[in-house]
């Protein structure tokens, strides 16, 4: 790809690649040769496919080439969104102190909206019951001590749609 | 739907579902590279897969893409009072931007995320859901991500 095309897309990803995500991104086929296929539906050689995924995961586009566990289905059925008040100078050293712990899917760094919203790191904590989350929140907080003035956590009771982040095609 | 409980998964099965959350073969045949590494058998990997996903248990075989690179998304929420909750849910649901919505226990109590090809479809997703709904939506795009979503080990007991 040349530079200006590059430059015409502010994520990196030019229009085939495009189609190879929104192509994929909802499961690849599950037959013996999965990028062939998919190569086949775009008109791309399987090479190109494979190329250009492998790109875009060196790039981070793509974060990983998954098998993606349905965790509520394997017996994690409390999640809860936990939520930290952090001071400003302190969010970035504690966001990675909370990532690390392995029941964390993810943590972020957002904006508060006060006075409704005083947290400004998530942390999305994975348990079978809410005991267990409870316990992990607890882990959570005697790791960050002091760094953190509030918390809460937010158990979800329904999942009302769930599909996966998904680029537009 | 899940015929069996998770419980009643065989070795290969959490072998499957546990190591492959990241490092799915980028090969041209993944399911014998997958074979290969647990000392089983292409056809027997591609069939343990396709039961997996039948029963709900593999939600899909793909990329996962991030957030930010591949489009625009943000978290946002609602105070929305129990008795109008369902509707407005199903009207946030409906909206074609939403992939996540979920009901949560707090004041702010409907939380989704609205993803979309950039930033400013992105703001007229919010303009048309808080339209939509004829309420305020709290908009908390991302900052800074701490973790680089690689998922996390299954405890089987």
């Amino acid at each position: 790809m040349t530079v200006a095309a590059r430059k015409a897309d502010p994520q990196g990803l030019d229009p085939v690649d495009r189609r190879i995500v929104v192509e994929t991104q909802g499961g690849l086929p599950l037959c013996p040769r999965p990028y062939h296929a998919v190569a086949e539906r775009l008109g791309l050689a399987p090479d190109d496919v494979m190329r250009r995924m492998r790109r875009m995961l060196a790039e981070g586009a793509i974060r990983r080439i998954a098998a993606v566990p349905n965790h509520y289905a394997l017996g994690y059925r409390a999640n809860g969104m936990s939520v930290w008040d952090v001071e400003d100078a302190r969010v970035s050293e504690v966001g990675r102190r909370i990532a690390a712990f392995d029941f964390v899917s993810h943590c972020y760094r957002r904006p508060r909206h006060a006075p409704l919203w005083p947290y400004n790191l998530f942390a999305m904590v994975h348990g079978r019951t809410r005991e267990e989350v409870k316990a992990h929140v607890a882990a959570i907080g005697a790791a960050v001590d002091d760094a953190a003035r509030a918390h809460d956590v937010l158990f979800s009771t329904r999942i009302l749609k769930k599909t996966g982040l998904r680029i537009a095609g | 739907m899940a015929t069996r409980s998770h419980h009643e998964l065989t070795e290969l099965d959490r072998r499957l579902l546990d190591s492959f959350q990241r490092g799915f073969p980028l090969d041209p045949s993944p399911f014998a590279a997958i074979a290969e590494a647990v000392g089983s058998d292409e056809e027997t990997v591609l069939a343990a897969y396709r039961v997996l996903q039948d029963e709900g248990f593999v939600s899909r075989i793909g990329p996962v893409v991030a957030p930010h690179r591949a489009g625009w998304s943000t978290l946002a929420a609602m105070a929305v009072e129990p008795a109008a909750l369902e509707e407005t849910a199903a009207r946030v649901s409906a909206h074609p931007a939403v992939n996540h919505n979920y009901e949560r226990e707090h004041r702010l109590n409907l939380w989704f995320v609205v993803t979309a090809p950039d930033e400013a479809a992105g703001i007229v997703a919010l303009d048309e859901i808080a339209a939509e709904t004829g309420r305020k939506v709290i908009d908390l795009p991302l900052i800074e991500a701490f973790h680089i979503d690689l998922g996390f080990p299954i405890q089987w007991n």
